[in-house]
């Protein structure tokens, strides 16, 4: 990426004449998150053309806030799907973190910050038995998740309804704490007099910070390994389990800063939230090039997948369609990235004997 | 023996190992010495992969003992066998298809800069040091970006030893190098497995194929059905005699014999 061809010709002199004039080209085309960046351009231009509320600025703030929260879980998603496993339980877990905080801060009267710390605790438990799980039993991913996924999705409902009486939990705004937390995590910051929600900051420095680890450290290294081939990585050395649960944690740890995000902006809850977003966060990871089959992928390009989702959806708001047209425009999407993620992949791993 | 006693990096003396009720290996005893090479060969189930296992920190033994110069141990992972100095490349395994030729090479022990949260892959000395470790080992890539899955068998065979062999190596175990290499490829392969030897490390090579332990081989252990069926140094056995006992001896004799019948 950063260097020329041929930095040391006295080692690569006499191998560089077979390397072609189509190798910028292939560096290019093996890169998993081009196909977004493209699709996301088409989108873009699209409704900048047809819709007049897209390009202003209230306009980019809403499509930029959608693409946010679905943000920060599709690159958490996207590591634990290059790391090779699924995590089905990623959506209902942005509600269970809101509902522990809410219901901690609400009815216990515990301040927002500690509500905050014990959800997070709580997050990292069941992301770290996800993994375990996973990991112990060597059963798909899919199917364990799934599994966490219901009990989750029955132990909100069911400890909602039983402290609540209903299937809401509100009043956040009168906890304590709740307006210093409220700043870090749901405050807006206003550039040329329009205002954008802080969980686009969130979303842009969890994807820097997960980008670099992806690419730039041994642990980034190791999530590939193990997603790319698991047994290979531990003959080498690599410590497979605990890279694996370290990613589900981090999931489950995204779905604790999303829920925290929603909670303290919405300042309610429902019970049975966040039903259905795995596959949302799934989808924009896979449209952002990962592989389906793990060991390849990008955390930048589950970004862009992302801000895809977040642009069409808005977009097709301001257009006055239908929002049925979405759900058209989104296997369209996903079938084009699936396709052509399927093309790199054979290119990559095109075996010559 | 006429030729000098070599230093003993690995030892195994009547080790075993059962899963279960099956006895996967029994009473197996094998040196493998600095500088050369070790081949076990036998036939499908014979208890191959079994030893090397053990010897590489997948399994432990149940019986017998293992030692690593001199002294007795038992690993409990891959890592502990590496720590040792105990590098192993598998067939099937050797390496990670999607990932590039220098991240495969460094994978497990990548270099980095910086220090505390800041520890960063050293992308540029990772680069340079696979590409100068495999030149030296005679293997010329055009490039090391590209992903492993893109070479030839036999070249990633190579990329794998070539990585045992920088990252100080003490023993390389071969797991069936060879076996689904085309002739000219597998050639190529003996040539680096016998350049690790001449390097110095002690070899094991895994094979089925005595036409490939031959050449490169000082010491061979037959296995079958999980019990040793011989082992001899290179000056007690020929090729003929190899290929004779590995395939089962008079077993194979009947079967031409049978064969020659229908023929008729």
């Amino acid at each position: 990426m950063t260097s020329a061809p041929a930095t040391s010709p006295s080692a690569t002199s006499p191998s560089d004449e077979r390397v072609g004039s189509s190798r910028l080209l292939d560096r290019l085309v093996v890169r998993p998150e081009i196909g977004a960046l493209l699709g996301a351009l088409l989108v873009f231009a699209f409704f900048s053309v047809v819709t007049e509320q897209f390009l202003s600025t209230g306009g980019v703030a809403t499509w930029l806030d959608d693409a946010s929260t679905l943000g920060i879980m599709a690159v958490a998603v996207a590591l634990l799907m290059i790391g090779g496993e699924f995590d089905l339980s990623a959506g209902v877990m942005t509600a269970s973190t809101a509902l522990v905080t809410a219901i901690l801060a609400t009815r216990l009267g515990w301040n927002v910050w500690l509500a905050l710390f014990a959800s997070l605790v709580f997050a990292l438990a069941v992301g770290a038995l996800n993994g375990w799980l996973v990991m112990r039993t060597g059963l798909p991913s899919f199917i364990v998740t799934l599994g966490t996924f219901l009990a989750l999705q029955g132990l909100n409902l069911g400890i909602t309804r039983l402290v609540t009486g209903s299937v809401q939990v509100s009043g956040m705004r009168s906890t304590d704490g709740y307006s210093s937390a409220g700043l870090l995590f749901a405050s807006t910051f206003t550039i040329g007099g329009t205002s954008f929600y802080v969980s686009i900051l969130w979303w842009i420095l969890f994807t820097a910070i997960a980008g670099a680890v992806l690419v730039r450290t041994r642990f980034g290294n190791w999530i590939f390994a193990v997603g790319g081939s698991a047994l290979s990585s531990r003959a080498v050395g690599v410590p497979v389990v605990r890279t694996k649960i370290l990613l589900f944690m981090t999931t489950a740890g995204a779905a604790w800063l999303v829920g925290s995000i929603n909670i303290l902006r919405f300042t309610s809850v429902q019970a049975n939230q966040g039903i259905g977003l795995e596959f949302q966060f799934i989808i924009a990871a896979v449209i952002g090039g990962c592989l389906l089959t793990g060991g390849f992928g990008s955390a930048v390009g589950a970004a862009i997948g992302a801000l895809i989702f977040g642009m069409a959806r808005q977009g097709i708001v301001y257009a006055n369609w239908n929002s049925d047209w979405f759900q058209l425009f989104l296997g369209v999407m996903l079938l084009a990235a699936v396709l052509v993620n399927n093309a790199l992949r054979r290119r990559a791993e095109r075996v010559r004997r | 023996m006429s030729f000098p006693k070599k230093q003993t990096q690995l030892e195994v003396r009547g080790i075993g190992k059962t899963y279960g009720s099956v006895i996967a290996l029994r009473d197996v005893s094998t040196v493998v010495n600095a500088g050369e090479v070790t081949c076990v060969l036998g036939d499908n189930g014979a208890g191959k992969s079994t030893l090397i296992k053990i010897l590489a920190g997948v399994h432990q033994h149940d019986a017998g003992e293992f030692l690593v110069g001199g002294s007795p141990v038992r690993f409990s992972s891959p890592r502990d066998a590496l720590d040792q100095g105990i590098a192993t490349v598998y067939q099937d395994l050797a390496v990670v298809p999607l990932m590039s030729v220098w991240r495969n090479f460094f994978l497990g022990s990548e270099p980095t800069v910086g220090f505390g949260p800041f520890r960063f892959l050293d992308r540029k000395q990772g680069r340079s040091v696979t590409r100068t470790a495999l030149a030296e080992m005679g293997i010329d890539l055009r490039d090391v970006e590209q992903p492993v899955g893109t070479l030839s068998g036999g070249e990633r065979q190579c990329v794998a030893i070539a990585r045992a062999v920088h990252f100080g190596a003490k023993v390389l175990i071969l797991d069936e190098p060879t076996a689904a290499l085309g002739v000219k490829q597998a050639g190529v392969v003996l040539k680096y497995v016998a350049q690790a030897r001449d390097r110095g490390l002690g070899v094991v090579l895994i094979t089925h194929n005595p036409h490939h332990a031959y050449p490169v081989g000082d010491r061979f252990l037959l296995l079958k059905r999980g019990r040793a069926l011989g082992s001899y140094e290179k000056t007690q056995i020929s090729l003929e005699e190899l290929t004779r006992q590995m395939a089962g001896g008079a077993e194979l004799e009947a079967l031409a014999h049978e064969l020659r019948g229908v023929a008729e």
